[in-house]
């Protein structure tokens, strides 16, 4: 099985002309389960984009590479055919095109694209008839969340970056997307790097190491043990720190 | 050449429906209903009447044509009545049509220059009588073969009680200097539901002014769907008038701008009647130095009490040369009614754009998606049958001609 490597070094970002990355490093290699938790404000989401290369996200300074290529200054495309996913935390509404026509518009082999959209879908939890529905347009929440794991499957990235994927799933549901991204790290030795502001994730998720996010740079970095300590003293410790 | 004979009541009816048209003169864009249009160019001595022939009839799939209940042919203005055997249809022309003379003009009103000209020019018209209860199943279809020179095509739908039917018209040819001026009524009854699609293919230079008006009695539905594709000037004026309590309408409309071309639609949703219901769709494109305008009104009537109302216009603009103007408007007189309405005109949402990226799209295949995307979503909402597939075949092949 192939093994890659994301760095994040000292990269500093702003979002709508605000400064929110104040020098995150970072590393995530395959087969690892990276969980970055943070505070409402302290940049997850501005890491998240600034990794994909959201117009509108500007980094300032420092580097992310993927098995050594620069990302900072290609555009999202060409840093998701390196090997990078994001799974969006609000997935965007498409009218008119289906999860099948985007799959195969970004490479997924039209031969076996229907197999592999039902096993998936049925993995995660998702209702076959939505699958063709144009893309998260009248799908709930959770059900849109669990699309995006159903695209994660098909195109089998390198390394998937998870914006508040739990956020609209239900235990149950997170728990068969926490499996199905587990399994993945097996599959094809997937590297995941999830972002998340609740406790919850790490409940279902089999997390290696935990970090803490805060003012935009990671403040503390550990094992499980880590979450324990968050959740007897929550993020004020760090906060003040 | 168009032929300018008939029953007396006809000949009397082009005399007036000129000399109205003297008296009321080329509309100018100072009216609200006329705006931003380019009618102040219209030349008319420059049209001679159109001659009546055939034009090349490719671009129809042979399927529609195949599985018609009956298909009228236009030459020019003048319609060319084929035979067929379904009880509970009639289609003849007008002059050979006992009410004839007592229809046309009794949805549309007179009161409009447009409509004047028609009257003026008209060879005949078409007269669809579906009978009380009746279901025609297959589509009826009629294409308008659209020579060089002045057209005046008219067409009347006429539905009974509790009815069902499709009529589906399409323009063709248009090649040259052309002006085509339409007017189709539809007067639908008491618990009839009809289906009418429009889909105008003219070439290049042609000028196109449409006027479609419906009128609803209770409980009876109407459903359309036009698409405005060809054209130099492509105009469309739909109303529908729900005149009956329960009555409801359902546009879906498109139209896609290339090259120089201008499209104009103007709807008006004119609830009149308790508890009548319309929903009204209307999604666009424009490329090179195209322009695109939609005014729509949305009319609630004293009395139209429990009535409900939506209306959206959507305008992708996909070159810094394009324009689109959209202007919705509403007119409520009636305090207990729900009405509803969006417009938007932009280019391609960043959004959606950076989501396909972000699945490794390159930025021209996910314009491609996009564009591809924003017409299917309106073809999808349309149950009129046959002329959104037609509409979108036209469609992908325009948008391919565009490099996308």
């Amino acid at each position: 099985m192939s093994s890659h490597e994301l760095v994040i070094s000292h990269l500093t970002a702003t979002a709508a002309g605000k400064e929110v990355l104040t020098g995150v490093n970072l590393t995530v290699k395959s087969g690892e389960v990276h969980v970055i938790m943070g505070p409402n404000g302290s940049g997850k989401s501005t890491l998240a984009h600034a990794l994909m290369g959201r117009p509108g996200t500007v980094i300032t300074g420092g580097s992310i590479t993927l098995d050594g290529k620069e990302l900072v200054g290609l555009a999202p495309h060409e840093r998701a055919q390196a090997g990078l996913f994001l799974a969006l935390q609000q997935p965007v509404e498409v009218p008119g095109v289906s999860v099948r026509d985007a799959l195969v518009a970004a490479g997924v082999g039209a031969s076996d694209i229907e197999g592999t959209l039902l096993r998936e879908a049925a993995a995660v939890g998702l209702r076959s008839d939505l699958l063709d529905r144009p893309l998260n347009v009248d799908l709930s929440g959770g059900e849109a969340k669990r699309n995006e794991i159903v695209q994660l499957a098909a195109l089998q990235p390198a390394i998937a970056v998870l914006d508040e994927i739990d956020s609209g799933l239900d235990v149950d549901a997170l728990g068969a997307v926490s499996r199905r991204i587990e399994e993945a790290t097996k599959e094809w030795n997937l590297g995941v790097l999830a972002i998340t502001h609740f406790q919850r994730l790490l409940d279902e998720l089999h997390a290696d190491v935990i970090h803490v996010l805060v003012g935009g740079k990671i403040v503390k970095s550990g094992g499980p043990e880590l979450a324990k300590e968050l959740e007897a003293t929550g993020y004020s410790a760090f906060q003040t720190a | 050449m168009a032929d300018f004979g008939g029953p007396k009541w006809l000949v009397d009816r082009r005399e007036e429906g000129r000399s109205a048209f003297e008296r009321m003169g080329i509309p100018s864009a100072t009216q609200e209903v006329w705006r931003y249009s380019p009618i102040g160019n219209l030349e008319l001595e420059r049209f001679a009447p159109a001659l009546a022939e055939k034009v090349n009839e490719d671009i129809i799939p042979p399927q529609l044509l195949e599985n018609a209940a009956t298909v009228v042919r236009v030459l020019g203005g003048t319609p060319q009545i084929a035979s067929h055997d379904l009880a509970g249809l009639s289609v003849t022309t007008a002059s050979a049509h006992a009410e004839g003379q007592e229809l046309l003009g009794s949805v549309v009103g007179g009161n409009e220059a447009i409509v004047a000209l028609n009257d003026g020019y008209l060879s005949d018209a078409i007269i669809i009588d579906v009978k009380r209860g009746a279901l025609i199943e297959q589509p009826i279809v009629i294409v308008h073969h659209v020579a060089p020179g002045a057209s005046f095509p008219r067409t009347f739908v006429r539905m009974g009680d509790g009815a069902v039917a499709t009529v589906i018209e399409v323009a063709i040819g248009g090649a040259g200097e052309t002006l085509n001026v339409p007017v189709t009524e539809m007067d639908v009854a008491e618990r009839a539901n009809l289906r009418y699609g429009a889909i105008q293919l003219l070439g290049s230079e042609a000028w196109h002014m449409a006027t479609i008006d419906a009128k609803v009695e209770k409980d009876g539905v109407i459903n359309q769907f036009t698409a405005g594709l060809g054209g130099r000037y492509d105009r469309c004026r739909s109303d529908v008038a729900l005149v009956g309590q329960g009555a409801s309408s359902m546009l879906r409309a498109t139209y896609l701008g290339s090259g120089e071309q201008i499209h104009d639609l103007r709807t008006k949703q004119d609830h009149i009647a308790p508890k009548t219901q319309s929903d009204l769709l209307c999604k666009g494109a424009v490329f090179g130095t195209s322009r695109s305008i939609y005014t729509g009104l949305i009319k609630m009537q004293r009395g139209a009490m429990r009535s409900d109302a939506m209306q959206t216009n959507h305008n992708l603009v996909l070159s810094e040369t394009a324009r689109a103007d959209s202007v919705p408007n509403l007119d409520i007189t009636e305090n207990d009614v729900r009405c509803s309405h969006a417009s938007t005109v932009g280019p391609i949402d960043e959004d959606q754009r950076y989501y396909l990226e972000s699945r490794g799209i390159d930025p021209e295949h996910a314009q491609g998606l996009l564009v591809r995307g924003f017409f299917k979503d309106l073809l999808d909402r349309t149950t009129v049958p046959i002329a959104p597939a037609l509409a979108g075949l036209v469609i992908e092949e325009r948008v391919e001609e565009e490099g996308i």
